[in-house]
C-alpha cells in the first residue's frame, strides 16, 4: 500500500506552526534597526564573498536585567492561577447541576454556557466596560437602591479584570468538568452509600477522583491562554496593570523593539511549555496512584 | 492586513458568483473587476479623521474607487509601514512619527510638479513640517493642532474658585490637582507628548535627552499620579462628555468633539479647552506616499484634490481642526474660526513649540519610565 500522500499531513505542523515560530526565533536574535524591516539582516555577504552570520543575545539578556519584565511576569501568572481558581471554584459547582439535571434541560444550560461565543468577546468585554463604569447600569441600579452612597469604582481595576477573566474563560473550565461528570455514572454514589460513605465522602472518594482529569484539563485550558492575555486587563485593567500582553505590546509598537518582543514571546512561549510538561508529569503520575 | 486578506477572499467569492450570474451587489464590493476603469486609492487614516463627504465626492469626480480603512495609533501605523508592503496608497502620520519613518526609507519623495496645489499651502505649517521633513520632501499636511487641557468648568470652579485654568499648574502641581481626584483626571498615554509639557512646566528645554531631565519630569508625574483616574489617548471624549472625569490633558479637536457631545447631552456640560500660557505642543498630522503604494496615479489624484480650499474648509468643519490651506479660511464656519481652540491667537502661537525626534535610547528610557509612571512606583 502507498503511503506517499501521508506527508501531506506534515504540512500544517511543519509549515504553519513550526515555520512562524522559527521567524519569531530568528527575529529575537537580531538587533532593532530603524529601517523596514526593522531589524538586522542574519546574515551578510561582504564583498569577497565572505558570509558573516550575527546573532545577538542581548534581547534576553535585558529580560533578565530589567526588573519589570520579572515583575510583568509574576503578576501574569499570578492574574493566571487566580483566574484558573475562581473558574474552578464557580464551574465545578455549574457542572454539577448541569451534569444532575435532566437531559432536556441539561442540554438548555449547555446552551446557554456556548451562547455568549456567538458574539466577539471584544463586544463583550466593552459591555462589561459599560456596566462596571462609574455612570454604567450597575453603579446606578446600586445607587438607586440604596446600597452603596458612593458611584461604583470597579472599572480600571485588579477587581474588574478578574471579573472580565472569570467571565471569559469561566466555559472552559465548565466544559472539560461537565464532560467527565457526565460520564460519571451515580450508581458509583449510591453504592458508597450503601457502603456507608456519607454524601460529602462519597463526593471527595468517588466523584472528585473521577472528575480529575476534567478539573486537569481545564485547568490548562484557562491557565495557558490567561498567562498571555492582553485584550481583558488592557481595558478593563487599571493604569497601574502592566502584564506580558502589554509588555510585549509596548515592546512592539511604543520601543519599535520587534526583536525583544519576539525574544519576550518565545520566553512566555518557554515557560508555558515548562508548565504544560510538568502538568503532564503530574497527570500521570495521578494516573498512577489511581 | 488581516482584513485585506478576508477582502481578497470576497474578492475570489464574487467572482465565483458573478460566473453564476450577475449579483447586483457586485460593484459595490472591493472586487477590482467590478470597480470603473479609473481603478482605486487605499487610504489608511485615523479614525473620525475626515469629512462624510470628502471620500464620495472625490468618487464621483474621478470614478477613483476608494478604499478607506481607520487606525487610532501612530504606533500601529509604524508597525505595519516598517513591516512593509500593507497595500496602502496613502497614509496619516503625525510629523513627529514622519521623520523617523523617512530615515527608515518608508515613503517616496513627493512629485511636486503633479501638485500645483501645493502653492496654496500655510508657509507657517509648511516650516514647521520641515522640521521632520527637510524641504517638505515626502509629507503634506493634512491637520494641524494642539495638545493642551480639556477641562468640565463647573466640576473644577466648585472644587476651587481660583484654579489656574491657563497653567499647566492646574496639572502638574499636586496640591492643585488632587482637589480634583474625586471628579476624574484623565492623561493621554504618550510619553512622547506629556514628558516635553512637563519638562515646558518644570522651565527646561523641551526636547531634553539628558536622563536628569527625564528623572525630574517622572518625579513631578509620580507624585501627581495617585490623582490620575488612567491614561487613554481616545476614552477621554467620552468621558469628558459625560461627566466621567473633569480634566484630561489632551488633543484640542477631541476635547472640542467633547464639548459638542456635552451640549447635545441629558444633563448637559459646559467643557472648555485651554492652551496653558507658559506654552504647548502643536503637531501636525501629515498624509504621505508609501514607497511601495500600488496606485501611485490616484494618489497625487487624491492629493492635489485635498488641496482644494473648499475640500480643506468641509474637512476643518467637521473634525474640528485647522488645516493648512490659507484659502479655505473664508469657507470654514465663523465659530470654527474664531474659535482660539482651533486657530490659536497671536500671542498663544508665539509660545507653542513642536515635538522633538528622540534616539531610539532615549524613547527606550522614556517608556520604561513611562511604565514605571503608569504603575505608581
Amino acid at each position: 500500500m502507498s503511503r506517499g500522500w501521508l506527508w501531506l499531513c506534515w504540512i500544517w505542523p511543519l509549515g504553519l506552526l513550526l515555520l512562524p515560530l522559527v521567524i519569531v526565533l530568528r527575529i529575537s536574535l537580531a538587533e532593532p534597526r530603524l529601517a523596514q524591516p526593522p531589524y538586522s539582516p542574519l546574515w551578510d555577504v561582504s564583498a569577497d564573498g565572505a558570509v558573516s552570520i550575527d546573532l545577538h543575545l542581548d534581547n534576553y539578556r535585558l529580560l533578565l536585567e530589567d526588573p519589570l519584565y520579572v515583575q510583568a511576569w509574576l503578576d501574569s501568572l499570578g492574574l493566571a492561577a487566580g483566574t484558573a481558581l475562581l473558574c474552578l471554584v464557580l464551574a465545578y459547582p455549574m457542572a454539577w447541576a448541569i451534569a444532575a439535571s435532566p437531559p432536556r434541560r441539561r442540554r438548555l444550560f449547555l446552551l446557554l454556557v456556548m451562547l455568549p461565543f456567538w458574539t466577539s468577546l471584544l463586544l463583550r468585554i466593552y459591555a462589561w466596560m459599560g456596566l462596571l463604569a462609574p455612570q454604567g447600569m450597575l453603579s446606578q441600579a446600586l445607587l438607586r437602591l440604596g446600597v452603596t452612597e458612593a458611584p461604583l469604582a470597579v472599572l480600571h481595576s485588579p477587581t474588574a479584570v478578574f471579573i472580565g477573566m472569570v467571565y471569559a474563560y469561566l466555559p472552559f473550565m465548565l466544559l472539560p468538568i461537565h464532560a467527565s461528570l457526565d460520564k460519571l455514572d451515580p450508581q458509583l454514589l449510591e453504592a458508597a452509600a450503601d457502603l456507608g460513605c456519607r454524601p460529602w465522602q462519597a463526593f471527595l472518594r468517588v466523584a472528585l477522583p473521577l472528575s480529575l482529569p476534567g478539573v486537569l484539563g481545564g485547568t490548562v485550558l484557562v491557565f495557558v491562554p490567561a498567562l498571555g492575555e492582553f485584550v481583558i486587563p488592557d481595558l478593563l485593567g487599571g493604569p497601574g496593570s502592566l502584564l506580558l500582553g502589554q509588555v510585549l505590546w509596548n515592546e512592539f509598537f511604543a520601543n519599535r523593539a520587534w526583536p525583544v518582543a519576539a525574544a519576550l514571546a518565545l520566553t512566555l512561549l518557554g515557560s508555558m511549555a515548562l508548565f504544560l510538561l510538568t502538568w503532564q508529569f503530574l497527570q500521570r503520575r495521578l494516573g498512577a496512584l489511581a | 492586513m488581516k482584513r485585506r486578506a478576508h477582502l481578497c477572499c470576497l474578492g475570489l467569492l464574487l467572482s465565483l458568483v458573478a460566473a453564476c450570474g450577475e449579483g447586483p451587489d457586485a460593484e459595490s464590493q472591493s472586487s477590482p473587476a467590478a470597480s470603473p476603469s479609473a481603478g482605486e486609492l487605499n487610504l489608511y487614516n485615523w479614525s473620525d479623521y475626515i469629512a462624510p463627504d470628502t471620500l464620495r465626492a472625490f468618487e464621483r469626480e474621478t470614478g477613483i474607487h476608494v478604499r478607506y480603512d481607520v487606525f487610532d495609533s501612530n504606533e500601529l501605523l509604524e508597525a505595519k509601514l516598517l513591516a512593509g508592503g500593507t497595500g496602502y496608497d496613502l497614509v496619516v502620520p503625525s510629523a513627529s512619527f514622519v521623520a523617523r519613518q523617512i530615515t527608515a526609507g518608508v515613503f517616496q519623495p513627493l512629485d511636486k510638479t503633479r501638485l500645483p496645489g501645493m502653492t496654496g499651502l500655510d508657509p507657517a505649517v509648511m516650516k514647521l513640517l520641515a522640521g521632520y521633513d527637510p524641504e517638505n520632501r515626502h509629507a503634506l499636511p493634512w491637520l494641524w493642532g494642539t495638545t493642551g487641557i480639556g477641562y468640565n468648568r463647573g466640576m473644577i470652579t466648585s472644587r476651587m474658585a481660583d484654579a489656574p485654568l491657563d497653567s499647566w499648574d492646574l496639572v502638574f502641581k499636586p496640591e492643585v490637582v488632587s482637589r480634583f481626584a474625586d471628579c476624574g483626571v484623565a492623561l493621554l498615554d504618550t510619553p512622547s507628548e506629556i514628558l516635553p509639557l512637563v519638562l515646558r512646566f518644570l522651565g527646561r528645554p523641551v526636547d531634553s535627552q539628558r536622563p536628569e531631565d527625564l528623572a525630574a519630569a517622572e518625579a513631578v508625574l509620580m507624585a501627581i499620579r495617585p490623582h490620575v483616574r488612567y491614561f487613554h489617548s481616545s476614552q477621554y471624549i467620552n468621558d469628558l462628555a459625560n461627566g466621567g472625569i473633569c480634566l484630561v490633558v489632551g488633543w484640542n479637536g477631541d476635547i472640542l468633539m467633547a464639548r459638542e457631545r456635552a451640549r447635545e447631552a441629558t444633563e448637559p456640560q459646559d467643557i472648555a479647552y485651554s492652551i496653558p500660557r507658559e506654552g504647548s505642543l502643536v503637531w501636525v498630522d501629515t498624509i504621505a506616499i508609501p514607497r511601495d503604494a500600488p496606485n501611485l496615479d490616484n494618489a497625487y489624484r487624491f492629493l492635489e484634490y485635498i488641496l482644494r480650499p473648499e475640500v480643506a474648509a468641509a474637512l476643518s468643519n467637521h473634525v474640528h481642526y485647522a488645516n493648512a490651506i490659507a484659502a479655505s479660511q473664508p469657507l470654514l464656519d465663523e465659530a470654527l474660526r474664531e474659535d482660539p481652540a482651533v486657530y490659536p491667537a497671536p500671542d498663544t502661537l508665539t509660545a507653542l513649540f513642536p515635538n522633538a525626534v528622540h534616539t531610539a535610547a532615549f524613547d527606550r528610557l522614556a517608556s520604561r519610565a513611562w511604565a514605571r509612571i503608569k504603575r505608581g512606583q
